[in-house]
């Protein structure tokens, strides 16, 4: 498949947001995954979260490792640089580049193989960085470009296409991520986008890691009958606990939400996660609760959605408060901030004298 | 009995590591430095932290050798467990000291040399009090018997210990004392000094001691570097922890304590080199630093660079391989490694620092040659070079030194433009423009280690594909012209040498023998990869060329043979691979043992 431009027009009644610009103006090269792809929703969802910040697409880096989702960054925000890195590797090329320039956004797509398998050291490393990013996983249970073999996410008596049953546990990254003490913990399903899109907002604004894995069923190798990651068994399985609305800064919150139903937290930006919880027992700011939570109904078949867990304190520092660099991206420092220059070497040479 | 040998003899120490020798050792050499008298040391220590024998060689060189020497003339042998291998390698008319607490005169019979015990342990244990002291001490009291023996200047030894110990002045008393216990008893018991000797000199003015892992460090901050990361591996932690610390004192804001640096110690190599190339692709100057199983692991991200066009600098320290192989022994085994890291058609370019001077030059060369050919460079240093102390000319900075970004499109010009392409030769140098995250919309591209168009967009056709890739060797020919220089010594000759890195002080050392005893020889010192048309001169014009280098495989004699159009027949290697540095020694003797064997039988030579 060679590379599609998509023509740049819009109709001119289409919705503009706060800097002028139309959702298509959010979006990519045209899609090479198959019809249907969990993906390509995950994508749309990004392009209007993208669009409803009002991100000034420069701003945003576009970060991925190899597989069938890593190749999503293409399909979304063109104005954006994107780097397609290597299999499992996207977190340290994140690391670096959010090292460099931490005035950007930076959103890392990912799969459940370029995570969970081959990229599961970094990806737990970024966590304990609290690394500002916000990470995406685009959940589907399976490699897809190399045809269907079960990935280390498969639940156990997972039926492959080709019949075998998956007998290995898999590895759960909500929990994996609870454990290792992300601040922003969720996990969502291709198919929802009021829950998802809110999401992506929220976790864009977030600061430190925010984690989203997201169910995305893969059309062609693991939506059969007997699969646990199929859209008919998510659909039926897939239970949110905690909704959140998200709601920048400058706007008000118009939701009417019942009394006792909603609770508000606002971010470092100044913008406000309103959430919903709609188990009245459920507490996304109690980490152990909530991991309990997501293991009970995942031992009874259940994915529990939602924003599992946020910590918006800013107890936790985030990388560059832990490297104490200043507010200015270091790539935006001048060559003389950086040379201590001749007279100082004379200095610094005394010592070896 | 011993000729007088005044500044020019190698004293060897044997200890065990982990008791405190390395600081008698750095006293004594830096006192003989003082002095005016140029010192060379050499650390062989364990792949340990305590407990297993080290050895120190310290070669006095009124010449200013800073090889090893291949003799011991004087050998300080405090670890009985290698006294056996320690008293033999003692040249015959030299000295050996030993600590005669526990004498052991069947051990160190030797009719040819002369043998001086000193009881240290017993000494140490009267004056001073608790374990761990004694041990110390008893290392500071045999610094105080050499000291007599080759004539050392006391004042400047306390001197040294006041500099060292600013902060716990009593110490400098401590250790004065342990030195004034072996200076008297070698003072009374033998005639000093022995006819090896110290006497001032005034060479080493303008000159400083300092290992290649501190002077590369210091290059990255004066290059300006701001984003460092890496996995601790030896020998190349010393790079690492030397950058911190100077950024420490240089790059903090003094009033709010923010760091003009980032420092990341990543999960391991695969994530150092990610970082790095992150942080490139985001224009910040970033390295890192590793050693060969570093290298190892970084192939797939070195070779993802070098089709997508990241700049990035690696050091890496080299070390004996394969595999784990020594870790704290030395070896220029990591050529062919480097020169073509990862699958597919892939060559990078590497810069072969020969001893802490260059390492200092090199480490701002890399990171300008990084940007402006948008690519990996490596900086081969090793284990000699980065951990040992050498003495070199004092480092020089020109405060007019400006980094070269390459071509990185501002923001004014991306908005003249109509349309950016990223892989595009526009120049015919054969290097693309490229942009930064964050500037404009107009500039953003994919990166990708997939197969792109010159426009940047993803492709798998044949046309495209190969487009882009015969751009990357008009880019290669370009770096060709753009990497330092090779530095050649004689002309005219029929014999040459061609070596590189750490090898160098043993040759120019052997060379000044070998054309003292009447051959003509020239020398070539390869500074980088790819080879200019001044290597491919040097071998055209040479009848035969010794390659000279520190592996078993002859892998810079492979590099010239795939490079240049030299033929195989015109190259004889010498190779030197135990892990120790090569010594003068070993390539006289190569040399007019070949010089030798194809006098005897001369059509070898023109048909070997």
């Amino acid at each position: 498949m060679t590379f599609i431009t998509k023509p740049k027009v819009a109709h001119p009644s289409l919705p503009r947001n706060a800097l002028g610009f139309t959702r298509r103006d959010y979006e990519g090269a045209l899609s090479t995954l198959c019809a249907g792809c969990g993906h390509d929703s995950i994508t749309a969802a990004i392009v209007e979260a993208c669009w409803g910040l009002s991100l000034e697409p420069q701003n945003l880096v576009k970060l991925s490792g190899i597989g069938c989702s890593s190749k999503t960054t293409a399909y979304f925000v063109s104005g954006g640089h994107g780097f397609n890195s290597v299999h499992g590797r996207m977190p340290s090329i994140a690391t670096g580049a959010n090292a460099a320039n931490r005035r950007l956004s930076y959103i890392g797509v990912s799969g459940d193989g370029d995570t969970l398998s081959i990229g599961l050291g970094q990806f737990c490393h970024a966590i304990r960085r609290n690394l500002d990013m916000l990470y995406i996983i685009e959940n589907n249970g399976v490699y897809g470009l190399t045809k269907g073999q079960f990935s280390a996410s498969a639940d156990v008596g997972s039926k492959a296409k080709k019949g075998e049953t998956n007998l290995q546990p898999p590895i759960d990254p909500v929990l994996l991520a609870l454990d290792l003490g992300a601040t922003f913990v969720a996990r969502s399903f291709s198919g929802d986008k009021r829950q998802l899109v809110p999401l992506i907002e929220a976790g864009l604004r977030h600061r430190g890691f925010a984690l989203i894995d997201v169910l995305s069923p893969c059309v062609t190798f693991n939506d059969h009958e007997g699969s646990t990651k199929s859209y008919a068994y998510t659909r039926e399985h897939y239970e949110p606990a905690v909704l959140a609305d998200f709601v920048p800064r400058e706007r008000e919150i118009t939701a009417d939400y019942g009394a006792g139903e909603a609770s508000e937290v606002t971010l470092h930006d100044g913008s406000r996660i309103v959430l919903r919880k709609l188990d009245a027992d459920y507490d996304p700011a109690d980490r152990q609760a909530a991991a309990a939570k997501v293991q009970e109904r995942m031992s009874s078949g259940e994915y529990l959605t939602g924003l599992i867990y946020l910590d918006a304190s800013g107890e936790r520092p985030e990388f560059h408060q832990v490297n104490r660099t200043p507010e200015i991206a270091l790539n935006s420092l001048p060559y003389e901030a950086l040379t201590p220059g001749a007279k100082a070497l004379e200095k610094i040479l005394a010592r070896y004298r | 009995m011993t000729t007088r040998r005044v500044n020019d003899f190698t004293i060897k120490i044997a200890t065990v590591n982990g008791t405190g020798s390395a600081s008698a050792n750095t006293l004594l050499m830096k006192s003989i430095f003082r002095s005016g008298v140029p010192v060379m040391g050499k650390n062989f220590f364990p792949s340990n932290i305590q407990g297993l024998p080290t050895w120190y060689e310290i070669r006095v060189s009124r010449d200013g050798h800073v090889a090893r020497s291949g003799r011991v003339d004087l050998m300080v042998a405090l670890n009985p467990e290698t006294y056996a291998r320690d008293v033999k390698e003692v040249a015959s008319g030299g000295f050996l000291v030993y600590d005669s607490t526990w004498p052991r005169p069947a051990l160190l019979s030797r009719s040819d040399i002369t043998v001086l015990g000193v009881p240290l342990a017993q000494m140490c244990n009267e004056r001073f009090s608790g374990v761990r002291t004694r041990i110390l001490m008893k290392n500071i009291c045999y610094a105080g018997v050499l000291a007599a023996l080759l004539s050392l200047d006391l004042e400047r030894i306390r001197g040294l210990l006041g500099e060292t110990y600013a902060k716990k002045p009593q110490l400098v008393e401590s250790n004065m004392q342990a030195i004034q216990l072996g200076y008297e008893y070698a003072r009374q018991h033998f005639e000093c000094p022995l006819p090896l000797s110290v006497e001032p000199m005034d060479r080493t003015a303008g000159h400083i001691m300092i290992d290649g892992n501190t002077a590369a460090a210091l290059g990255c901050v004066y290059a300006g570097a701001t984003v460092a990361a890496w996995y601790p591996i030896t020998p190349s932690t010393s790079l690492m922890d030397a950058f911190k610390s100077f950024c420490d004192r240089l790059r903090v804001d003094p009033e709010t304590g923010l760091r003009r640096f980032a420092f990341i110690q990543a999960e391991d190599e695969l994530a150092a080199i990610g970082m790095v190339l992150g942080a490139s692709w985001n224009g910040a100057r970033s390295f890192t630093a590793t050693s060969g199983p570093g290298i190892s692991l970084m192939n797939e991200f070195l070779g993802l660079a070098y089709y997508a066009e990241v700049p990035a600098v690696v050091f890496d320290i080299q070390r004996v391989g394969p595999s784990t192989g020594m870790p704290t022994r030395t070896q220029q085994g990591d050529l062919m490694a480097c020169a073509y890291a990862s699958h597919g058609d892939t060559r990078h370019v590497c810069l072969y620092p020969a001893n802490p001077e260059e390492c200092f030059y090199m480490a701002r060369e890399a990171f300008d040659l990084a940007e402006r050919l948008q690519t990996p460079v490596m900086v081969l240093s090793d284990l000699d070079i980065g951990m040992n102390d050498w003495m070199c000319p004092d480092l020089k900075w020109d405060d007019a030194y400006r980094p070269d970004r390459g071509k990185v499109l501002g923001l004014e010009e991306i908005r003249k433009l109509e349309k950016f392409h990223r892989y595009l030769d526009k120049d015919g140098d054969g290097i693309p423009w490229r942009t930064l995250p964050g500037v404009h919309p107009k500039a953003a591209y994919f990166t990708r280690g997939s197969g792109h168009t010159q426009f940047g967009a993803y492709t798998e056709d044949s046309a495209d594909y190969q487009v882009v890739l015969d751009r990357l060797l008009r880019k290669w020919d370009t770096a060709k012209e753009r990497v330092p220089r090779p530095i050649i010594d004689g002309a005219g000759s029929e014999l040459g040498i061609v070596s590189l890195g750490s090898s160098d002080s043993a040759i120019r050392e052997s060379l000044a023998v070998l054309r003292g005893r009447g051959v003509a020889i020239d020398y070539l010192r390869v500074r980088a990869f790819p080879f200019g048309a001044e290597v491919e001169r040097f071998l055209a014009a040479h009848r035969l060329s010794f390659v000279v280098e520190q592996n078993r495989d002859a892998q810079l004699r492979s590099l010239l043979t795939l490079e240049t159009a030299v033929e195989k027949a015109k190259l004889r290697s010498l190779l030197h691979y135990s892990g120790l540095p090569v010594s003068s020694s070993f390539i006289v003797e190569g040399v007019l043992a070949e010089i030798a064997s194809s006098a005897a039988h001369p059509q070898d030579i023109a048909h070997a």
